[in-house]
């Protein structure tokens, strides 16, 4: 039975991170993930990652600018450790070998994001995130004798011990179908969103919330969860993401009469407002009968106006997105976008440090709420996010496993109970739905009743179909009966995990009444900081989910009426 | 745009190679029919093809959006991402209108679509020794480094590992142990990065491997199949060019003399001179050189192949004795190639992320009236 000092749950930027951090002390590491580690949707992160590092800059603007971001639902203490200790971390990065694009005078090169007030995200073309995994990557292979990799292992479960401390996993090998028992003495999970919930989304069809899910099925609360963004710029037909970069550039956005109609919104920021901002905007304008495109259903995304070298430089992906995915030339013509489910805020609660309530039990990233990003995450924030508590949490858990011996548990029941779920799966009978099916419904319910605008009704409505198709859920077919790569059986597994992250995003949605952030409730369309300046936290309870709540911090920065 | 949104769905038909390790059966082919819009992707079709008739195919994939690098297939015996060939093009280039399938090449099926990248692609990343080897001491800030050198190395850094370029490298084919198109990119990477302190080290083990940056044959297989525009075969040969230009790299495999005689020949002729080709790769261009005993070796080997040759003639005895004879007037025109590269202070460099000098923008550009609102 393979054990370790710090096991890692997932292998895009926040794990990598995680890992190489507890490489360091010396301590033995292992990362795990359900896809090789490149393929990670980090890998898609376009646009660049935040820091003030620029002589002029200073870092409380930019956690300024973050808590604004976050309608002042983040909470200022992390804020101020993310983006106090972000120069220092891109420098590190920087020196790993990450191309960053430079300036005239050899310096890192600074682009404009939205609900910045200058410029501070550092790039590499429009494949940031790439870059970043692929050197992390580097370091993964030049640390190979360090860091053990289980490359193509799904997890299905945390182990907790006697005392309640999160001590391992059960896996799968999916290359094998052999299910094993991890121990460790931490575990961090860094295997991100949950997006597939939603459809269309931008993330990839491995973003199934499985750490989230996990954490929860263990006892961990969740935080924050209604908080959904939709990224201003999705590609109308397949939802896929055109970077804010774009906008950064200097990007218009217009409606059908060809008006920049963020004027209305955002008089000052225009186009580089919030992204929860940016998405309301165009909603409206789509839902008032000023869309582009066969139904209206669009926006005209126009990055004519950036000149043309700097285009095939700078945002070369998107033109390559653009060519093949929409048949658009966007150095020529404008492209039609909309607004698309993009990055959950809320996750898995922690501290600073990526400790979850669980002993031995820390999340960093996507799947993590520490919270940084509070209402609504500031574009070039999530990376930074993923590399500033990866990195802590790998540093934290690795001192923590110093101060400890092994842990006793016994694995043998659990393991058994997973290997048999998941033969139960396999030899379920045709009788009751299949798991696409059940997938597709959850997806389009979830993107019509917990998107953009919300409301009561639209959301007990989706409550009470989550209902079913939980039930529905537990007894959905597969075809595949083998043992080698049966992905269709981690389907259904993933499914499971979707649903739940479904029903805590509800139930946090209808729980707040009040709009903040991204969350737009029309039957309450004000911030109401005297009731909803807190947090929802959700705990499964054996009954469902139970909600909480637990204070926002504040350190420097009152809220105020947020304008851009 | 209005035919890319407008066109309604189509019927295509779908061949898959499948293959079931556990079944002791060999691989089959499976049909299946599926409706989709035209313009959306073979990745589309395939998935549509498992949520609705069969969950066990299996491919790999992710992002639906060509950067994950995941869904690598050939297509119509063509390697490509399934996420990103359109399903038209794809009827278009298969065989009665039926898209066809398979695995990649050069790495073993696992199952289905989905192929052990580890025990070819990813072991020859490893062999390149794929992280930077910073130049010391590392500054507190960044490297100061020309903006160009990072936006020249943005294109192997591109690379998303989807294994295209392996899948159908005819060079690995013949030898596996050839370090591979995928790898060598990426070795440029770090010589092309002036933060790397170990670039002349890099490239005398590249050159020097018998598998390394010489064994490729310049077939452009890689070029072609690459679908994030990485062009393999070009870092490659910008490799040797650096190898032997810039750090006079004199390697075992005799790749800079070779091109050296090339050009040379070339240059002095206007056309290749075949019978000298050979003797000079391996004594160099200086004429005293074929009498290195290293050289009249490695000639006495390669007699066969001379005679062989003549006696299918590609080679004749006068074209031994004397170079080809092109006019004056295009012979003075090849020379005048040269003088102009030559005369350059740097190499003509073909990246995709340097574009020339801005385009005049035309006066009435974007108008919304006019597309599909």
């Amino acid at each position: 039975m393979p054990a370790h000092d710090v096991l890692i749950i997932g292998a895009g930027l926040a794990g990598q991170r995680a890992a190489l951090a507890a490489a360091q002390t010396g301590a033995s590491v292992a990362i795990m993930s359900k896809v090789h580690p490149v393929r990670s949707h980090s890998v898609a992160a376009a646009g660049g990652i935040n820091a003030a590092i620029s002589v002029d800059d200073d870092w409380r603007s930019h956690a300024y600018d973050t808590v604004k971001g976050s309608d002042f639902l983040g909470d200022q203490d992390a804020i101020e450790v993310m983006c106090s200790e972000a120069p220092g971390e891109v420098m590190d990065l920087e020196h790993m070998g990450v191309t960053f694009h430079r300036n005239d005078v050899g310096e890192m090169d600074l682009r404009a994001f939205g609900g910045a007030s200058m410029k501070r995200t550092a790039y590499v073309a429009d494949i940031t995130g790439q870059a970043m995994l692929h050197v992390l990557y580097e370091q993964l292979m030049k640390h190979h004798e360090t860091v053990a990799r289980y490359e193509e292992w799904f997890t299905t479960s945390l182990i907790r011990g006697e005392s309640g401390d999160c001590c391992g996993v059960i896996a799968r090998d999916v290359r094998s179908g052999r299910m094993e028992a991890f121990t460790a003495k931490n575990v961090i999970l860094a295997c991100g969103g949950a997006g597939q919930a939603y459809k269309p989304t931008t993330n990839g069809l491995i973003v199934t919330g499985d750490g989230i899910a996990m954490a929860y099925r263990a006892g961990a609360p969740l935080m924050d969860m209604e908080m959904v963004q939709y990224h201003p710029t999705c590609l109308v037909e397949t939802g896929i993401l055109i970077t804010e970069g774009a906008r950064g550039e200097g990007a218009h956005l217009l409606n059908a009469a060809g008006e920049r109609f963020m004027e209305k919104s955002a008089p000052n920021k225009m186009e580089l407002a919030s992204r929860d901002v940016v998405s309301r905007a165009e909603q409206i304008e789509i839902d008032e009968g000023r869309g582009v495109g066969p139904n209206g259903s669009g926006i005209f995304l126009d990055v004519t106006v950036v000149p043309r070298k700097r285009t095939l430089e700078a945002l070369r992906e998107i033109v390559n997105l653009g060519r093949d995915f929409a048949g658009v030339d966007i150095t020529r013509e404008p492209i039609m976008i909309r607004p698309g489910q993009h990055y959950i805020m809320g996750g898995v609660k922690t501290d600073v440090d990526g400790r979850t309530p669980i002993e031995g039990l820390y999340a960093a990233g996507e799947v993590a709420c520490v919270s940084v990003h509070g209402g609504n995450r500031l574009g070039a924030n999530s990376l930074l996010d993923t590399l500033i508590f990866g990195r802590r949490s790998g540093e934290h858990a690795a001192a923590r496993a110093a101060a400890m011996g092994p842990p006793a548990v016994d694995t043998h029941a659990q393991l058994r109970e997973d290997a048999g779920r998941i033969d139960s799966i396999i030899a379920r009978s045709h009788d009751g739905r299949r798991v696409s099916e059940i997938k597709n419904e959850l997806g389009e319910l979830m993107n019509r009743h917990a998107a953009v605008f919300r409301d009561e009704a639209g959301l007990r409505s989706a409550l009470e179909t989550i209902g079913r198709l939980k039930e529905e859920a537990d007894r959905a077919w597969i075809d595949d009966r083998g043992t080698v790569f049966n992905q269709d059986v981690l389907g259904a597994i993933e499914l499971g995990y979707m649903v739940d992250c479904a029903e805590a995003t509800v139930v946090g949605a209808i729980e707040r009444k009040e709009s903040r952030g991204a969350q737009f409730r029309t039957d309450y369309p004000e911030r109401n900081d005297k009731e909803w300046l807190k947090h929802i936290d959700i705990s499964l309870d054996s009954d469902g989910p139970k909600v909480s709540y637990s204070p926002v911090t504040i350190t420097q920065w009152q809220p105020e009426e947020r304008k851009y | 745009m209005a035919e890319a949104h407008d066109r309604p769905p189509e019927q295509f038909t779908l061949r898959l190679r499948r293959y079931d390790p556990e079944s002791g059966e060999a691989a089959y082919w499976d049909e299946h029919k599926i409706e989709l819009e035209p313009h959306r992707s073979v990745l589309e079709a395939i998935l549509q093809a498992r949520d609705r008739f069969d969950g066990s195919i299996g491919i790999r994939c992710s992002c639906r959006q060509a950067i994950c690098g995941s869904c690598g297939v050939r297509v119509n015996g063509e390697p490509a991402l399934a996420c990103h060939t359109h399903l038209d093009a794809a009827k278009r280039s298969g065989r009665d209108g039926v898209i066809e399938i398979e695995p990649m090449g050069n790495m073993p099926v696992i199952k289905d679509l989905i192929v052990d990248m580890d025990a070819v692609h990813w072991k020859k990343i490893r062999r390149v020794t794929p992280w930077l080897l910073a130049k010391q001491p590392v500054p507190e800030r960044e490297y100061l480094v020309p903006k160009e050198s990072m936006v020249d190395v943005t294109q192997t850094m591109a690379c998303i590992q989807c294994g295209a370029c392996v899948s159908d490298c005819l060079a690995m084919e013949v030898d596996p142990g050839f370090i591979g198109p995928a790898a060598l990119a990426k070795a440029y990477r770090f010589v092309g990065d002036p933060r790397d302190d170990e670039r002349r080290e890099r490239l005398n083990d590249l050159a020097q491997d018998p598998q390394g940056i010489f064994d490729c044959t310049h077939c452009f297989k890689c070029v072609e199949a690459c679908p994030k525009d990485v062009n393999p075969m070009g870092q490659i040969m910008r490799l040797r060019r650096i190898a032997g230009s810039d750090e006079h790299i004199v390697d075992g495999n005799n790749g800079e003399r070779h091109e050296a005689a090339f050009t040379k020949l070339i240059k002095d002729n206007g056309l290749l001179w075949e019978a000298e080709l050979i003797p000079r790769s391996y004594g160099g261009n200086s004429w005293f050189g074929k009498l290195h005993p290293a050289a009249g070796k490695e000639l006495l080997s390669s007699l066969p192949t001379a005679i062989r040759g003549l006696l299918r003639r590609k080679m004749t005895i006068p074209g031994i004795l004397k170079p080809h004879k092109i006019p004056a007037s295009d012979l003075k025109a090849v020379q005048a190639i040269y003088d102009k590269v030559e005369s350059r202070p740097e190499r003509y460099e073909l990246n995709l992320y340097i574009v020339g000098e801005d385009e005049v923008p035309e006066p009435a550009a974007a108008s919304t009236e006019g597309s599909n609102a």
